[in-house]
């Protein structure tokens, strides 16, 4: 009888018990780092990572798409971490950005974007066509989905990709999102990102939003605005380029034009 | 009052999204163009200068702050529903398609930050 009434109090209130999850898994984060790392590892980049590891469990056990949020009493985080809300966030954060800064490396930025776009699709057609795909579609599509997980199903339905591809691509784009969130901060320093400047070009050579937005989040949260600048143009590019000039310049190379 | 800020930060969003794919719709693309960063590019815009009369209202500022103070935690969700079952089980092509993209662009990070002049 009690578990049916609290059952029933958590998905009546889903969002809001999403944001008392959170706020401990974000507590307990904070103090892992201290206590283990010294707070080297930073506590929201173990939250992020603790968020991952949840939504990968929660995968295996519902076999749903959408992680934790496939459990009803869980779904207030499908709300809470859902494109509504995260782009909010994500525009509330341009309130810390300087004006002056965009302005000097804007033309940067867009450069970066137009380059990271060309490289995602350049590596994702180099590996379907090393896994044996000979069609420009389906080459194509997986090139587009090693852009962003959005650009791959994009593409693939205006070319008309069989659905095992589109799903393909759709994994090839999370699998960059996952990465990069994880690993932001690993290489962080290394690539030299410390400064608004350089995360305005990662954000446009990675072009992923969420993996941009987490990773930077666990990196330098002050990045965070310069980086998913950039990285929300990617997207918008990707959906240009791919089914258009890529496409016809994979075809002459496959000898279908 | 604090809703002004929540509003100014809402408009900005609506009006930024609706942009995104104004354009996109003009250019033959079936997505959003940028629609996020025309918003906080419009956010910057209203808010972001010295002499901002709205950015210096105390009820603005915590409206926004509000929300960019759960940025983090929105993420934290975020990560907690993606579909991470799917993109490990998904075979090699896709794992592999998406490590040679990051790699390529960790590859020219440091290149084009060159370039861009840190900016800091």
């Amino acid at each position: 009888m009690i578990a049916d009434i609290v059952a029933h109090s958590l998905r009546a209130y889903s969002l809001i018990f999403a944001f008392a999850i959170v706020g401990a898994v974000i507590w307990l984060s904070y103090g892992a780092s201290n206590l283990f790392t010294k707070g080297r590892i930073h506590g929201s980049a173990i939250a992020i990572a603790a968020g991952l590891v949840a939504a990968y469990v929660s995968g295996r056990m519902t076999g749903g798409p959408k992680g934790l949020a496939d459990f009803p009493a869980l779904a207030g985080f499908g709300v809470m971490g859902g494109a509504m809300l995260r782009d909010f966030a994500i525009v509330s954060t341009a309130f810390g950005a300087d004006l002056a800064t965009l302005r000097k490396v804007g033309p940067a930025g867009a450069l970066s974007i137009v380059i990271g776009v060309g490289l995602s699709l350049v590596a994702g057609a180099v590996i379907a066509v090393a896994f044996g795909y000979k069609d420009a579609v389906s080459i194509v599509t997986i090139g587009a989905g090693a852009a962003t997980y959005i650009v791959g199903p994009v593409t693939g339905a205006a070319l008309g990709a069989t659905s095992d591809v589109i799903a393909l691509s759709v994994a090839a784009g999370l699998v960059k999102a996952i990465v990069v969130m994880i690993g932001t901060p690993l290489w962080a320093s290394r690539i030299g990102l410390n400064n608004p400047g350089a995360a305005i070009v990662y954000g446009g050579l990675m072009g992923t939003t969420s993996g941009v937005a987490a990773g930077l989040a666990a990196t330098d949260p002050k990045l965070a605005p310069y980086g998913a600048m950039s990285a929300t143009f990617y997207t918008g590019v990707g959906c240009l380029v791919a089914p258009s000039v890529f496409y016809l310049v994979v075809r002459l190379l496959t000898g279908e034009a | 009052m604090t809703i002004y800020g929540v509003a100014i930060l809402a408009a900005c969003l609506l009006v930024g999204d609706i942009a995104g794919r104004l354009i996109g719709a003009a250019i033959g693309v079936e997505a959003n163009v940028g629609g996020v960063g025309i918003a906080m590019l419009l956010l910057l815009f209203l808010l972001g200068r010295d002499q901002s009369r709205l950015a210096a209202s105390p009820g603005v500022r915590s409206g926004v702050e509000f929300w960019a103070a759960m940025y983090i935690p929105i993420v934290v969700a975020m990560a907690a529903t993606q579909n991470v079952a799917a993109a490990l089980s998904s075979g090699a092509v896709a794992i592999i398609a998406g490590l040679a993209a990051v790699a390529l662009a960790l590859i020219a990070a440091p290149l084009l930050s060159r370039l861009a002049g840190g900016g800091a």
